[in-house]
C-alpha cells in the first residue's frame, strides 16, 4: 500500500508507453501535478502545486507524481523532486519545444489513461486552462476551473445513500464571487482541478528529496501537430500591485476611457500603483493586469482609494485587508461603503479632481 | 494566392446574470446577493466571439449562424444575435440539459455542431461571467476532434483553409497558424462589437421560438391564434428553431445533471466584515480636511 518510491533521481529511468501498463485503480490513489516551466525554471504556479500536492498525498498515503513536457529539459526533473514529487513523468521532444494544446494533450491523456491517477492538478494559467479542458473531455473526467483551495474529505451522496471516502474537495469562487463552492468528482478519475496562482503556500525546495524519474515514449498523430507557433512576445510585468503601498482603483463607475486618466494621475501623484476592478478591465479602459479581486490580484496596501467601484464580493476580497480603504460612489447603498474607511457619496469625475488638488495644495 | 472561398461559422453563445455590477439594491439584508434580482444578460465576451465572425463574414462571405443552450428565455441572445447580423440561430433547450456541468454542455453543444454540419470555424467567448471556467470551448473542440486556439485576440490572416491568429495573454502574445476546421475561444479585447443595426431590430422585432409564441399573443392579439402566428413568422423567415435531447439525437445519459461528474458539495455565502466608516462630503473643503488627516496619520506622505 505504501507506494512511495525513494530510488536517487539518477538510476531509475526507464521508459514505458503511456497506456500500456495498466495500474489497479482501486490501489491508485497518486496526486499528479502538470508542472509548467518559464526560463529553465518551474513556473511558480507549478511549486505551489507540488507543496499542495505533498500535503494531499501525505493524506492519502500516496505519491506526488509531476507530469514535465518541453524540449531540452535539463534538470527540471530533480528540480521538480525537490520541490515535492515522488516521481516523474518527463516528455523531452523538439515538438513539445514550445506550448501547443494537440501534442500536450495527447501525451497527458494517454498518461492518464494508463495509470489512472486519483487527483490531476493543473496551474489556471494561461497554459493550464487550454491544456486542462481538453484532457477531461478526452478522458471524460469532472474539472473544476480556478481553485482557491483544496481538501480531502468525505462526500455523502444522498441519492445514492453511499458515503464516498477522502475525495478531493475542490474549492472555488463562483457567480462573480459571492459564492464559494466546493465540488466534488465522486464517480471519475482523475478528479482534476486547476488552481488559482498566489493561493497556495510556496515551499522552499529539499535538496535531500529524491524521486523516481521515467522518460515517456511519445507518439504524435500527424493532426496533433498541425498548429504551428510562428512567433512569441512575453514580456516581464511593470505593474507591480502586489508590492504597492498605495493603490488608486478605478470601476464603471469612472464611465469612460478618459476619465480614466484622473485613476492614473491621482495614482501617480501618491506615488501608487492603478488597480481597477473587473468592469473597468472589460471596458478597455485599463488592462488586465490591473485588475484587484479574486480573479486578479489580491492587494494590501497602506492606502486603497475605489473610485467608482460598486464593490462587488469579488473585487471587496482582494482589496479589504488595505490599512486605510476611501470609497467614491454615486450610489449611497453601494456595498464598497462596507469595507471603507472614509465614505465619499458623490461623481468620480468631480472628486477625483478635488484630491488631486488638495494634494497639489498640500505640497505648496 | 487570394482566397476566394466564404467561411460557414458557428458561434456559441450564452445568457448569464451579470454579476459584474453588483448594486446595493442586489444586496440582501444579510450581506448576500439576491441573484435572481440581477438582470440576464449577453456574455460579453461572447459579443466578443460575434463580432469576430461577423468581421469574417463581412470580408469574405458565408454565414453565421449562432446557438445558445439555455432556458426558454435565453432566445433573447439569439434575437440580439440577429439585430447585429447573424444570418440564423438556434436555441438548444430540453429539461433534460438542466444542471449540466462543462462537460455536459460541451456534449450537448458537439451534437448541435455536428448536426448542423459543414462549418469551417466555430466561435465562443473566452468564457462566461457567471461561471468563469472557460472550459466549454476546448471540452468541444477536443470532442468535434479540431484544433482550438484559445484567448484569440485578432486574426492576422485568412488564406483558403489557412488561419493566423493573434493569443493574447497577461504576459504577452503569441501568433499561430493552422487548418480549418478549428474553434477558437475569443477575448474581450479583441474589438468593440458592433451596436444592433435600427434596421435588423425592426426586421427581427418578432422573431421568437414556437416557446414564445403565447406571450407574444398576448402583445399582438392581432394575430389570433398560435397557428396563425407560425404560419406568419415561418413565411418571413422569423421562426426561432428548437432542438431538444432527441433533435440532437443524443446520449440522453451524457446530458444534464445526470452527465455531469462534478457534484457541487455544498455553498457558502460570501458575507464580509463591514467597517465603521466616516463619511467625507464631496466638497473642496471636506476633501482637503481628508487629505489633511491622511497626511497626519502618515498614510500619505
Amino acid at each position: 500500500m505504501n507506494d512511495r518510491r525513494r530510488q536517487t533521481t539518477r538510476d531509475l529511468r526507464r521508459s514505458v508507453v503511456g497506456g500500456q501498463e495498466e495500474s489497479n485503480m482501486t490501489d491508485n490513489r497518486d496526486v499528479w501535478v502538470f508542472v509548467e516551466q518559464e526560463d529553465g525554471r518551474i513556473a511558480d504556479i507549478s511549486v505551489e502545486l507540488l507543496g499542495k500536492a505533498q500535503e494531499l498525498a501525505r493524506q492519502l498515503n500516496s505519491r506526488v507524481c509531476g507530469l514535465l513536457c518541453g524540449y531540452q529539459l535539463g534538470d527540471l526533473a530533480e528540480q521538480a523532486i525537490r520541490q515535492g514529487a515522488d516521481w516523474v513523468f518527463v516528455a523531452d521532444h523538439a515538438e513539445l519545444e514550445d506550448y501547443r494544446t494537440l501534442p500536450y494533450a495527447r501525451i497527458a491523456s494517454d498518461l492518464v489513461r494508463g495509470r489512472q491517477p486519483y487527483i490531476f492538478l493543473l496551474g489556471a494559467s494561461p497554459i493550464g486552462r487550454d491544456l486542462a479542458p481538453r484532457i477531461a473531455s478526452a478522458v471524460r473526467c469532472g474539472l473544476t476551473a480556478d481553485c482557491t483551495d483544496l481538501q480531502i474529505g468525505d462526500y455523502e451522496s444522498k441519492k445514492e445513500k453511499k458515503v464516498y471516502k477522502d475525495l478531493l474537495y475542490q474549492i472555488r469562487p463562483a457567480f462573480g464571487g459571492n459564492i464559494i463552492a466546493t465540488i466534488v468528482n465522486p464517480h471519475t478519475r482523475p478528479q482534476m482541478a486547476t488552481v488559482r496562482e498566489g493561493v497556495m503556500r510556496r515551499q522552499e525546495p529539499d535538496p535531500a528529496r529524491t524521486g523516481g524519474i521515467e522518460n515517456v515514449v511519445l507518439h504524435f498523430e500527424e493532426r496533433d501537430l498541425a498548429l504551428k507557433v510562428l512567433s512569441r512576445e512575453m514580456r516581464e510585468s511593470k505593474v507591480n500591485l502586489k508590492g504597492a503601498l498605495v493603490v488608486v482603483a478605478g470601476g464603471a463607475g469612472v464611465g469612460s476611457r478618459e476619465n480614466f486618466q484622473l485613476v492614473e494621475d491621482l495614482a501617480h501623484l501618491l506615488g501608487g500603483e492603478v488597480g481597477a476592478s473587473r468592469a473597468a478591465v472589460d471596458a478597455g479602459w485599463v488592462s488586465r493586469e490591473h485588475q484587484v479581486g479574486q480573479t486578479g490580484t489580491t492587494v494590501r496596501p497602506r492606502l486603497y482609494i475605489a473610485a467608482g467601484i460598486s464593490g462587488a464580493v469579488q473585487h471587496r476580497a482582494g482589496m479589504q485587508e488595505s490599512s486605510k480603504i476611501i470609497a467614491i460612489n454615486t450610489d449611497p447603498n453601494a456595498p464598497i461603503f462596507q469595507v471603507a474607511h472614509y465614505k465619499i457619496v458623490g461623481d468620480v469625475e468631480k472628486v477625483l479632481p478635488m484630491l488631486i488638488k488638495a494634494l497639489h495644495d498640500k505640497a505648496k | 494566392m487570394a482566397s476566394s472561398r466564404t467561411y460557414n461559422m458557428v458561434v456559441l453563445v450564452k445568457q448569464v446574470p451579470d454579476t459584474r455590477n453588483i448594486t446595493g439594491e442586489v444586496m440582501k439584508e444579510d450581506g448576500t446577493v439576491n441573484r435572481s434580482a440581477l438582470p440576464a444578460v449577453f456574455n460579453p465576451e461572447d459579443l466578443n466571439a460575434l463580432e469576430m465572425a461577423l468581421q469574417i463574414k463581412d470580408q469574405y462571405g458565408g454565414t453565421v449562424t449562432v446557438v445558445t443552450m439555455g432556458p426558454p428565455a435565453a432566445a433573447q441572445v439569439l434575437r440580439e444575435s440577429l439585430y447585429r447580423g447573424a444570418d440564423k440561430v438556434l436555441l438548444l433547450t430540453d429539461r433534460r440539459f438542466a444542471g449540466a456541468d462543462t462537460l455536459a454542455t460541451s456534449y450537448t453543444l458537439k451534437c448541435a455542431i455536428e448536426k448542423l454540419g459543414n462549418y469551417d470555424l466555430v466561435f465562443c467567448g473566452r468564457q462566461a461571467i457567471d461561471g468563469d471556467t472557460a472550459q466549454v470551448g476546448p471540452q468541444i473542440s477536443e470532442k468535434l476532434g479540431i484544433p482550438q486556439i484559445t484567448y484569440a485576440e485578432s486574426i492576422t490572416s485568412l488564406e483558403g483553409d489557412e488561419i493566423v491568429v493573434e493569443r493574447a495573454f497577461p504576459m504577452g502574445r503569441e501568433w499561430v497558424k493552422c487548418t480549418l476546421p478549428c474553434l477558437l475561444t475569443v477575448v474581450g479585447s479583441a474589438n468593440r462589437p458592433r451596436p444592433p443595426s435600427a434596421r435588423k431590430c425592426i426586421e427581427y422585432k418578432l422573431a421568437a421560438t414556437p416557446l414564445e409564441y403565447r406571450t407574444l399573443l398576448g402583445k399582438w392579439p392581432q394575430f389570433e391564434s398560435e397557428e396563425k402566428l407560425d404560419a406568419y413568422l415561418g413565411k418571413r423567415n422569423l421562426k426561432i428553431p428548437v432542438w431538444t435531447a432527441d433533435d440532437l439525437g443524443a446520449d440522453p445519459e451524457k446530458l444534464g445533471l445526470g452527465g455531469s461528474p462534478t457534484q457541487v458539495y455544498k455553498v457558502n455565502f460570501v458575507v464580509l466584515e463591514t467597517t465603521e466608516s466616516k463619511e467625507i462630503p464631496a466638497s473642496q473643503e471636506g476633501i482637503a480636511a481628508l487629505i489633511q488627516e491622511l497626511v497626519k496619520e502618515y498614510i500619505v506622505g
